[in-house]
């Protein structure tokens, strides 16, 4: 196989991720909900119950739908991670696993290519959600649409392959309601989206090193960092460490000797 | 790929001594079988025989350390990607994308096999044609019927031209007219194209005077042989009665345990 042929079979897969993204309507409009409500609805009745001091990078006070505002994208982006990978082993779309796979192309290279394929997905969703947010007075400055792109792009990866590797090895959250439940909720809120990890720390110490240690917590602040021009570097480091440790996991368990496809047909 | 070059005579599919199990379920136990270049070979078994099992493991779902499997002479083990490369597969379950066209869903295959657009294109026009789809390309899947989902999917296995094609159960839930059309054009490509074919079924009528017969039960290869030869050793004058004493006799064989 040649770099070419990698490249074409790289695209192939993204468009398809996103072709599936704007035909399935009901995805894409959830998708965009699911934030915006968050925004209009929790973040306006919490706006006089929580002042939020200022911390970095924000420089003046400010309120609070300013500050859940990068939560709500890394939380798009777990969404995602969780849809487009766990999707894979939900039996209707069982099918759509074994031709990925029997593809001739080696297995990392097609997992690797899925996970890029959603991230596409999950910045483009991102983006249109900072769109709307703007009329709700979510106004980082323009450099930092732009300085936001990698930290997505990386917060994405890592929150992708955490749903590759529970696709694999986790049978039992085969709903996703399941996946809801044990993994988003828990994920989102033992982290800094909701609220500064400072004030975390005076009622809980046990819950804020909880925190410390989430993935999510650190996707969110990689974020919400970039998105004022502000470089997190302990952020960016844990979340790339995460995410390594997440790729070689979710490459070990699609493994043809073991993980999810023996295991699931055996189940049958 | 440059592996260490299997012989160029290499038939398209040999399973050696295949054994596979789900924790204590034997699911598959010393299965040999072999698909000719031309072959159009039955994979005979009533449901649970462990058809799919095979296929998983033939196309690298999952592998198994007992036994081996060669495609054109390479293991699938050692070289998947060049074995993968000759295949084209036709899985049990729908696999085609309802929201995507017929096209979209070609062209996702053609790039899973690197292949450029071009190409791609003028191989997904022959393939449509062939399958008599060719005037709706631009079609959504799920506008189809369920016989036409199929000759999608069987155009899609075609379209990186390989030479050995797996069909497992493609008739599964297809009025009379789509399974004849199906069984005719594959028998049609085997001839055609020389391509080396294995379908398995559970459906008796579906192997040909012509076919070569692999029956499957419990697990094991009970008989395998051309048509007659099969008839001859069972000694029954059809293959439904064959089919029946060969499976009787294996399961008194085997302790007639159920699976």
């Amino acid at each position: 196989m040649t770099a070419l042929q990698y490249a074409r079979c790289l695209a192939g897969i993204v468009r398809r991720e996103a072709l599936r993204w704007l035909n399935q309507r009901g995805r894409f409009v959830s998708a965009l909900v699911r934030p915006l409500v968050w925004l209009a609805i929790f973040a306006a009745g919490f706006h006089f119950v929580l002042g939020v001091s200022i911390i970095p990078p924000y420089e003046t006070y400010i309120p609070y739908e300013v500050y859940i505002a990068p939560g709500l994208l890394a939380m798009i982006q777990l969404f995602n991670g969780m849809q487009s990978s766990l999707s894979m082993v939900y039996d209707r779309e069982m099918g759509s696993m074994k031709t990925l796979m029997i593809s001739p192309f080696p297995r990392w290279f097609l997992l690797v290519a899925k996970l890029l394929a959603g991230v596409a997905v999950s910045v483009v969703q991102a983006y249109i959600f900072m769109a709307i947010a703007w009329f709700w007075d979510i106004e980082p400055p323009l450099s930092g649409y732009l300085a936001v792109l990698p930290a997505l792009i990386l917060a994405g990866l890592m929150l992708g392959a955490l749903g590759l590797v529970l696709s694999s090895f986790i049978r039992q959250l085969e709903n996703f309601a399941g996946v809801m439940n044990f993994v988003i909720f828990p994920m989102f809120f033992t982290s800094s989206a909701l609220y500064p990890l400072w004030r975390v720390e005076e009622a809980s110490p046990v819950i804020y090193w909880l925190s410390e240690i989430n993935p999510f917590t650190h996707a969110t602040e990689l974020i919400r960092f970039a998105l004022y021009d502000r470089f997190n570097v302990l952020s960016a480091l844990v979340v790339t460490v995460y995410l390594v440790v997440f790729v070689a996991l979710a490459v070990w368990g699609y493994d043809p000797g073991r993980g999810l496809m023996a295991r699931r047909a055996g189940a049958e | 790929m440059r592996d260490a070059e299997p012989p160029p005579e290499a038939p398209p599919l040999v399973v050696e001594r295949l054994s596979h199990a789900f924790g204590a379920r034997q699911a598959l136990s010393d299965v040999s079988l072999s698909v000719g270049q031309g072959d159009f070979t039955v994979l005979l078994g009533l449901n649970g025989a462990g058809k799919t099992t095979l296929f998983a493991l033939i196309t690298r779902l999952y592998h198994s350390r007992n036994g081996a499997i060669r495609v054109f002479g390479h293991d699938l083990q050692k070289n998947a990607q060049a074995a993968l490369r000759r295949m084209g597969v036709v899985f049990q379950q729908a696999t085609l994308d309802l929201d995507l066209t017929i096209e979209q869903n070609l062209f996702y295959h053609a790039a899973l096999h690197g292949m450029p657009r071009g190409e791609a294109i003028a191989r997904i026009g022959e393939e449509l044609a062939r399958v008599g789809l060719a005037a709706r390309r631009r079609e959504r899947v799920r506008l189809l019927s369920g016989g036409q989902r199929r000759r999608v999917e069987l155009a899609r296995a075609l379209i990186h031209n390989p030479s050995l094609l797996l069909l497992d159960e493609p008739t599964v839930g297809l009025d009379m007219a789509s399974r004849q059309f199906l069984l005719e054009h594959v028998r049609a490509l085997c001839h055609s194209r020389g391509l080396g074919v294995l379908w398995a079924t559970h459906l008796i009528d579906e192997a040909a005077p012509d076919s070569r017969i692999v029956i499957l039960h419990q697990g094991r290869v009970v008989a395998s042989g051309p048509h007659e030869g099969i008839l001859a050793e069972a000694g029954e004058p059809t293959l439904k009665a064959a089919f029946d004493r060969l499976i009787a006799d294996g399961a008194a064989a085997t302790g007639g345990e159920p699976s």
